[in-house]
């Protein structure tokens, strides 16, 4: 790639960030008037952004003229929203009843160890987000685990461990 | 009409205020309630379920702190069911953290520690979290723990609802809960402005002074309430003293001025008491160098000197600075002092540097010179004007009330001020002019007022005089002009001009950004103006309200610390005041007014002064121009000097004296709001230094005048004896109520707000004023207006602040605010260094890129002896008070590569 291309595509990623900053600022020209608006501003930012970035939330502190910690406070409190882009796999531990009774709890442990993320975060390589669930209907295969859309059954930590051991060796 | 509301509590008919919850009204009536998360003054949220009560018929426990009152409810605060309810909740709260009181900075100070006794815990029937975190000490002053947190949020509601700072919030759920600052990030890196109010608000040791750690238990301090020497708001403290070292500040709520709350340097920036620069001896310079000499040689020295100098000179070859930081006692012997041992008036002290124009100003409209209202008034007030003060760093609690009214009690702010302060961000307008063209708007505002006919007849009529010459002038002054003047747009003005003339009760507070002109009095005849046409004078929640800049610069000022009145502001060429005083003193008084501070700096250089004595002041680094200060101070044949450092003024001293602080003190200082408040003795003196005051009497007796006191009480008595608007304060008064003057008698009970039905002159009165621009605007060699002012974290000229380790770690350095369009076309990056030239002189500085400042416009503090910014400020003055023009000079600035 010669510098010319480089710096065009530089510029095209700024270009779309601008354009992405543009439709969030129409957004919360659509909701601060309505009651309680950060919760659906925060929604759509998410749309736009794929995630919560911090300087997207001192954006919308700003426009909205409340505080930081007021938007990390609901930002943290809700499962849906997230700080961290989504990485290339997501990993998600079944909470559920048999699961859990089946030693799922420990399967995270591991996981969390190993991948050195909490809960609802991705790996700094943005390989992975893990994640928990609730049931995957798949109490026979219990514990069970689902990366990206493959569920993988009688899991041990071990066995996870391998299975994320095969994603990270993987080429597309 | 508030409604009463009668219900019981155990048993016993009370009788409450509709709209109150149950635990105020309980504990109001002695009744204890156990709670965490209720602290009084914030809101409440019920989230640790501990203050659980029964009501008569309802089947389940409710939370007190949130439940309102209602009509012929009984309730219960004590059964058996209840009290296992608490120990439930005081339980889990325990199973969430290990709460291990051995590692606590709080032993014997916490409140769930107390709690845990009281409702005699002795196991946790659930396992506990043992998982430990990190503490977060990024802050300089403040220490944060979770491992001691019960999320009780008081920290969150005391950031958002005290200081409206809003720094911190709870943060993700469930067991996971914790206390975030900003997005989750270190204190230091956020808004945090370090004032403490979430470390007085936490109820264990999740929040702690980081440098009172390991300094002391609960049990082991004395305790010590006075008041805070740092500004005008005069705000009660609570000193915790261990082995005579002060080691916590806490804020006193006994319906003092500032309700419990503090800011950075009243709470943290006390430790300058125990500095080891602290003068302890007597000095007398010989060949240049100062020797450290006894009191009897010292004293002996300093009283020959004057004399001789009296003997040969004349009386007029010698003056006096007074200080604002010392009591009203030590101001008053100060000046009878000078006035009696010196022979003439001319005493004076930093009050004309700050306040001198609005003496003036509102002495002339209204007869009294003080700020007319009270703090807590503004609670009462729909509108406050807020302009030329920086209210949230140079008086920060106020600055907090009024941002926590504009917030929480729909106060509408106005703020104009030519630069973004923080309070803009609160204003409903603000109204950016072009520095010094203070007269052209409120001529403005005043101007749109008339033609729409908002101005109150009535008031105008029957209260005031010389409207009609007045309105000439006024009608002058269309918007269209204004703008042109000011650079305010015209929309805008008549905005404010109907905010202001709408609010039923309308408030103006001003400070320095008015009164630091060479019009300084015309700009605070001007706001006199704007409140009497509107009516705003003499009712609770209006009024023109100075904010005073020095704990006791309003005392000094009220007990004679000034060149043309007596204490009282009783005028020094009224015969008969003179006789009264002469007769009292038992001495003869000039009858001639003195020379002000900043014309006995013209006369030492002129060889007409020859021996100066200053008490706590220090012009080397307040006054403008300071090589013109220098000349002058090193002109005279003797200079002594009594301060509690070797100030930059003392350096040039021929005599030091070693004062003492204000925490080895008795005495009162006066407050902004003319309250008149104890200064308690806290410390005792350090090393060989004395009482301000028995240093004044050692040096009246040896020049032939003896006076005679046993206390700061005494003197006080004296006082009020001669000062018809001090005539009932005594200081067994002063520990039983608040008292503001004028308080002529011992039974009145003050006056928290002036001019009522009658102002104190008689009848208001209407100046005509004219605008005049700045005595020097920017031009080609030198195009920048450098302002000066204050800054949160440092106080005056930093003797004091700039020895706090706290306060001197925050902002250890002086910098110049430049505006990002000024600094690109310059070539300036933040934290580049520059000169910085006036025609009176230069220095140099880092530069601070910010948008608060307005572009060709710069500003610089003036707390830092390194990058003195009076070396560059103009001493040109107004010609009525004398005050120099601080806030307008032009500069120019190159950056040093």
């Amino acid at each position: 790639m010669n510098s010319g291309e480089e710096s065009k595509m530089g510029l095209n990623r700024c270009e779309e960030k601008e354009k992405k900053y543009r439709r969030l600022k129409e957004v919360i020209k659509e909701y601060r008037n309505s009651p309680g608006p950060l919760i659906q501003i925060l929604h759509e930012a998410q749309d736009i952004f794929g995630y919560l970035p911090k300087e997207v939330q001192y954006f919308i502190a700003k426009e909205l003229d409340i505080s930081s910690s007021r938007i990390y406070g609901v930002i943290t409190f809700y499962n849906f929203f997230r700080l961290d882009p989504v990485g290339k796999h997501t990993v998600n531990i079944c909470l559920g009843t048999a699961c859990y009774v089946k030693g799922g709890s420990e399967i995270l442990k591991t996981l969390k160890k190993e991948l050195k993320v909490e809960e609802g975060r991705t790996t700094k390589d943005r390989l992975f987000t893990l994640d928990t669930a609730r049931c995957f209907g798949a109490c026979g295969l219990s514990p069970a685990m689902m990366v990206d859309k493959e569920v993988y059954g009688r899991m041990s930590p071990k066995k996870a461990l391998q299975v994320i051991e095969e994603y990270k060796t993987k080429k597309e | 009409m508030i409604k009463v509301i009668n219900l019981s509590i155990d048993g016993k008919p009370i009788k409450a205020k509709e709209g109150s919850h149950i635990l105020e009204v309980a504990l109001d009536k002695g009744i204890e309630v156990p709670h965490l998360c209720h602290q009084s003054g914030l809101s409440s949220t019920g989230a640790c379920r501990v203050c659980l009560v029964k009501v008569k018929g309802r089947p389940e426990l409710i939370t007190s702190c949130t439940t309102e009152v209602s009509q012929g409810t009984e309730i219960i605060t004590k059964d058996e069911e209840i009290i296992k309810a608490r120990r439930l909740m005081v339980e889990l709260i325990l199973s969430e953290r290990e709460h291990n009181c051995l590692i606590c900075e709080k032993n014997g100070d916490c409140e769930l520690q107390d709690l845990v006794y009281q409702l005699g815990i002795d196991n946790i029937r659930f396992p506990v979290n043992k998982r430990v975190e990190k503490t977060e000490d990024s802050s300089q002053v403040i220490l944060r723990d979770p491992n001691k947190c019960i999320l009780c949020g008081r920290c969150v509601r005391a950031c958002a609802e005290i200081t409206v700072q809003d720094v911190l919030d709870l943060a993700e759920r469930g067991g996971k809960t914790f206390i975030a600052a900003g997005l989750d990030e270190k204190l230091a890196d956020t808004d945090c402005v370090s004032c403490g109010a979430c470390v007085q608000a936490c109820p264990t040791g999740a929040l702690t002074e980081k440098l009172a750690r390991f300094q002391g238990r609960s049990w082991e301090f004395r305790k010590v309430e006075t008041t805070c020497p740092y500004c005008g708001v005069g705000c009660q403290i609570e000193l915790n003293i261990k082995n005579d070292r002060i080691v916590k500040v806490y804020g006193v709520d006994n319906g003092s001025p500032n309700r419990g709350h503090l800011c950075v340097k009243g709470r943290f920036g006390l430790d300058y008491v125990h500095h080891q620069e602290r003068l302890t001896t007597p000095m007398i310079k010989k060949k240049g160098r100062f020797i450290e000499v006894s009191w009897e040689e010292a004293l002996e020295l300093v009283a020959h000197r004057f004399k001789e100098l009296k003997d040969k000179y004349g009386s007029d070859s010698l003056a006096g600075l007074s200080s604002a930081k010392c009591t009203n006692e030590e101001n008053y012997l100060f000046q009878k002092f000078i006035r009696v041992c010196f022979g003439n008036n001319s005493v004076d002290h930093c009050a004309r540097l700050c306040h001198a124009s609005t003496v003036a100003g509102l002495g002339r409209a209204f007869g009294s010179g003080a700020m007319t209202n009270s703090i807590r008034e503004w609670e009462k007030s729909d509108v406050v004007l807020v302009t030329g003060s920086n209210t949230t760093e140079a008086h920060p609690v106020i600055g907090y009330y009024l941002k926590h009214l504009a917030i929480y009690q729909g106060l509408k702010l106005i703020v104009i001020d030519p630069r973004a302060i923080e309070l803009t961000q609160y204003a409903k307008i603000w109204l950016r002019q072009e520095n010094g063209t203070d007269v052209a708007w409120i001529n403005g505002l005043m101007n749109i007022i008339v033609q729409e006919g908002l101005y109150d007849e009535g008031f105008v009529e029957n209260r005031t005089e010389n409207f009609n010459e007045f309105e000439k002038i006024i009608s002058r002054y269309t918007p269209q002009k204004v703008e042109e003047i000011t650079g305010i747009p015209e929309k805008e003005l008549i905005a404010a001009a109907r905010m202001y003339a709408s609010g039923k009760r309308s408030s103006i507070v001003f400070s320095m950004g008015i009164t630091q002109h060479t019009t300084g009095t015309d700009n605070v005849l001007s706001l006199a103006n704007l409140a009497m046409l509107c009516g705003n004078v003499g009712r609770e929640g209006t009024g023109v309200n100075p904010l005073r800049g020095q704990n006791n610069v309003q005392g000094a000022c009220d007990l004679g610390a000034l060149p043309n009145v007596y204490p009282g502001y009783q005028k020094v060429t009224d015969e008969q005041i003179r006789q009264k005083f002469e007769k009292a003193w038992n001495a003869r008084l000039s009858p001639k007014e003195g020379l002000t501070a900043v014309e006995m700096i013209e006369a030492a250089k002129d060889g007409v002064i020859k021996g100066l004595y200053i008490m706590g002041e220090n012009p080397m680094l307040s006054d403008p121009n300071l090589n013109n200060v220098r000349e002058g101070l090193e002109n005279l044949d003797f200079l002594v000097v009594q301060d509690i450092f070797l100030t930059e003024t003392a350096r040039l001293a021929d005599v030091v004296l070693p004062g003492v602080s204000f925490a080895e003190k008795n005495g009162t200082f006066t407050n902004t709001e003319r309250r008149v408040q104890r200064v308690h003795k806290a410390l005792p003196e350090i090393g060989d230094s004395r009482q301000d005051w028995q240093i004044i009497l050692e040096l009246s007796r040896r020049m032939g005048y003896s006076m005679s006191y046993n206390s700061a009480g005494e003197i006080m008595e004296e006082i009020a004896s001669l000062t018809p608007i001090y005539g009932g304060i005594r200081f067994d008064r002063l520990s039983r109520e608040a008292l503001q003057w004028p308080c002529p008698s011992s039974d009145h009970p003050g006056t928290p707000y002036l001019h009522k039905d009658k102002f104190t002159r008689g009848k208001g009165f209407f100046t005509p004023i004219n605008y005049i621009p700045p005595a020097e605007l920017p031009d080609k060699e030198y195009p920048f207006l450098l302002s000066t002012g204050r800054i949160l974290y440092h106080f005056h000229t930093g003797s004091l602040s700039r020895r706090s380790k706290p306060l001197d770690s925050i902002v250890p350095e002086g910098f110049l605010e430049m505006n990002p369009v000024d600094a690109k076309r310059l070539k300036i990056k933040d934290s580049d260094w520059v000169n910085v030239s006036s025609r009176r002189g230069k220095v140099k500085t880092k530069v601070k890129v910010t948008e608060r400042t307005d572009k060709r416009a710069v500003f610089m503090s003036f707390h830092f002896a390194e990058s003195a910014v009076n070396f560059l400020t103009n001493d040109a003055l107004d010609p009525v008070a004398k005050i120099p023009e601080y806030k307008v000079s032009a500069v120019k600035i190159e950056k040093i590569e």
